[in-house]
């Protein structure tokens, strides 16, 4: 992706601390629009709480978060929706009991009547067989509940919900981590789907081989720093291992403000 | 597109190409309300043949609607506690609760010759008592984070001091004539006021849960707490209002106890709670949260009732009644491991 576009999201300087544990030291995080953008490391790099912050559901100590160059100010997950963020959780956030349509539109209901909060079902479930059918999805049933659904129809469920609403960036949480070879094949078709859309992906993951096949670009974390980024067809899966664990630097690290350890 | 199908084809197998109507079969058999209305079906079959032109008759099916009433209010609420994993132990305690605080403002106000609007207002205290004794247990359970099994055993305990303090101990007298004739005695073209009102609550209340948000963040909540607090779901503010809508309705059952045996009741109602979760769950709803209807809890009101009735008719000596119930709850519980495992797919 071309270095001189505005960043979609551009995040610098991010401090975490949880109580006398620092979990993020000044971390930067860069996505570019209409691109798949893997954010790796290795476990304990700060890469689950530097989502948590990006999508919301957590508040630095100390940086700055630009959407479209403009600072912004999240407090919750809902202000991050505000922005066109969504997230797709590692545990898919479904409640299994509710069919796909209700979950697509689980706290974004349509009402038929709207003073008494009367749901539009017949609406709700063809938009959800629409969602579904942009995505390249094949889920016969929208009304079956989504405990019904195999693991991988569940994933694209919870994909569909975040790319309906997505206008900019999707977070994706190890998408493929509990999924069998098959249905790690359909995720990566979700993902490069999306991307196709303009939104970009950001793709938490540990599987190297996954990484290189489907992002456009890699950042690697380190004890809480950015300490490196490839383009993904120039990178080899010894260059990310030799980031992920120290080996290999190529920036940030030695101009980062706190210091650890 | 084509590449799509084709790993549909695979993650799916051979289920994909079974037939809609199996597909269709399967659901109902994995719904609650089939199974329960079945057994419904099955049990009027049975005691009619048993006892010919006694069981099936409208005589009987007045006395069980109006005994049953109240647990029909009372286990609409409870529907809602339980659709969110919860449970409300203290139901029959709050009945009692709600018809002492109406009928402790009714003795100081005319007592026995109280007037239509001092009617009205006695029971809206009752309902408000009620209310607020509920939202005050989904407080606890919400914001305190105690379990729901605990919240409301403590409210139960609660509940039931509140009553004996508020009447000195004993059953109030003076429950207003008016009240009585009415509410508790008094019919609409041939049908009890108390069955009407409890048939009325428990369709709209049903259609509340089928068709609206509240229904729908219930069953979400029930489901996965998680996922709906994150989509931004209120999640506490939503399990406070339930609670208060289970206390509401039991204050409500209260008000309709208090006319129909124009007594407050104090000491009969310790194993409400049980006759009102076995219903609940008999009606196909899941102890586990998120799954159950309005329809299910319903019938499944009426299951013990009728096998009492029956029993009865057949001068069958009526404790084997709780051996019985106690027996179909059991039955109901196995039931739905046997759904779930149905709706998990292999």
């Amino acid at each position: 992706m071309p270095d001189s576009a505005i960043p979609l999201l551009e995040a610098s300087g991010l401090v975490k601390h949880y109580g006398s544990v620092l979990a993020l030291d000044g971390a930067s995080f860069t996505a570019y629009p209409g691109e798949v953008v893997a954010l790796i490391g290795d476990n304990g790099a700060g890469k689950s709480t530097l989502v948590k912050i990006l999508s919301g559901a957590g508040r630095p100590d100390k940086g700055q978060i630009l959407v479209e160059g403009k600072p912004i100010n999240m407090t919750s997950p809902l202000d991050a929706r505000g922005y066109g963020i969504e997230t797709v959780y590692q545990d898919l956030a479904l409640a299994p009991d509710l069919d796909a349509a209700a979950n697509l539109h689980l706290g974004r209901e349509l009402y038929w009547f709207r003073p008494l909060h009367i749901l539009n079902k017949p609406a709700m479930r063809k938009r959800a067989v629409e969602a579904f059918a942009d995505l390249g999805v094949n889920l016969k049933d929208v009304t079956a509940p989504v405990i019904t659904l195999s693991g991988g129809q569940r994933q694209s469920v919870a994909v569909a919900r975040a790319v309906a609403y997505a206008s900019k960036i999707i977070f994706m949480d190890e998408p493929t981590a509990a999924l069998g070879v098959v249905q790690r094949k359909r995720v990566l078709e979700n993902i490069r789907r999306v991307r196709d859309r303009g939104i970009a992906v950001v793709l938490i993951s540990h599987n190297m081989p996954e990484v290189l096949s489907v992002a456009d670009r890699v950042e690697v974390l380190r004890l809480g720093r950015r300490v490196a980024r490839f383009q993904a067809s120039e990178a080899t899966v010894e260059q990310l291992v030799g980031a992920m664990t120290g080996a290999l630097t190529t920036e940030d690290a030695e101009e980062a403000g706190e210091t650890t350890k | 597109m084509s590449t799509s199908s084709d790993v549909d084809r695979l993650i799916e197998g051979p289920a994909a190409t079974a037939g809609r109507g199996r597909l269709l079969a399967r659901r109902s058999l994995a719904a609650g309300e089939t199974w329960v209305f079945g057994a419904f079906i099955i049990l009027v079959v049975v005691f009619t043949a048993l006892s010919p032109g006694k069981f099936l008759t409208s005589t009987t099916f007045n006395l069980t609607a109006q005994t049953t009433a109240p647990f029909l209010v009372m286990a609409i609420g409870e529907t809602f506690v339980i659709l969110t994993a919860g449970i409300d132990l203290s139901v029959g305690f709050a009945l009692v609760l709600a018809g002492v605080v109406a009928d402790k403002f009714y003795v100081s106000n005319g007592g026995p010759n109280a007037g239509v609007g001092t009617i009205w207002l006695g029971a809206l205290l009752g309902l408000a008592a009620g209310a607020a004794f509920g939202g005050l247990q989904g407080v606890a359970v919400a914001k305190l984070k105690i379990p729901p099994l605990i919240a409301t055993l403590m409210g139960l305990g609660v509940a039931e001091g509140l009553s004996y303090l508020i009447t000195g101990g004993a059953d109030l007298p003076s429950v207003p004539n008016k009240l009585v004739s009415s509410l508790g005695q008094g019919s609409f073209a041939g049908v009890p006021w108390v069955i009407i009102i409890s048939f009325l609550a428990t369709l709209i209340f049903g259609l509340i849960l089928a068709f609206t948000r509240f229904g729908r963040y219930t069953y979400a909540i029930g489901s996965n707490p998680e996922a709906a607090e994150r989509v931004g779901v209120n999640v506490d503010r939503h399990l406070i209002k339930v609670y208060a809508l289970a206390g509401l309705l039991s204050g409500l059952a209260g008000i309709m106890n208090l006319a129909y045996y124009s007594s407050t009741t104090i000491s009969d109602h310790p194993l409400d709670n049980l006759t009102v979760i076995t219903a609940v769950v008999i009606g196909g709803a899941s102890l586990f949260g998120g799954r159950g209807t309005m329809l299910g809890t319903f019938i499944g009101v009426f299951i013990p009732e009728l096998l009492a009735a029956g029993l009865n008719i057949k001068g069958v000596n009526q404790y084997w009644q709780y051996i019985v119930t106690g027996l179909v709850l059991g039955a109901a519980v196995y039931l739905d491991q046997v759904r779930r495992r149905l709706r998990e797919r292999g």
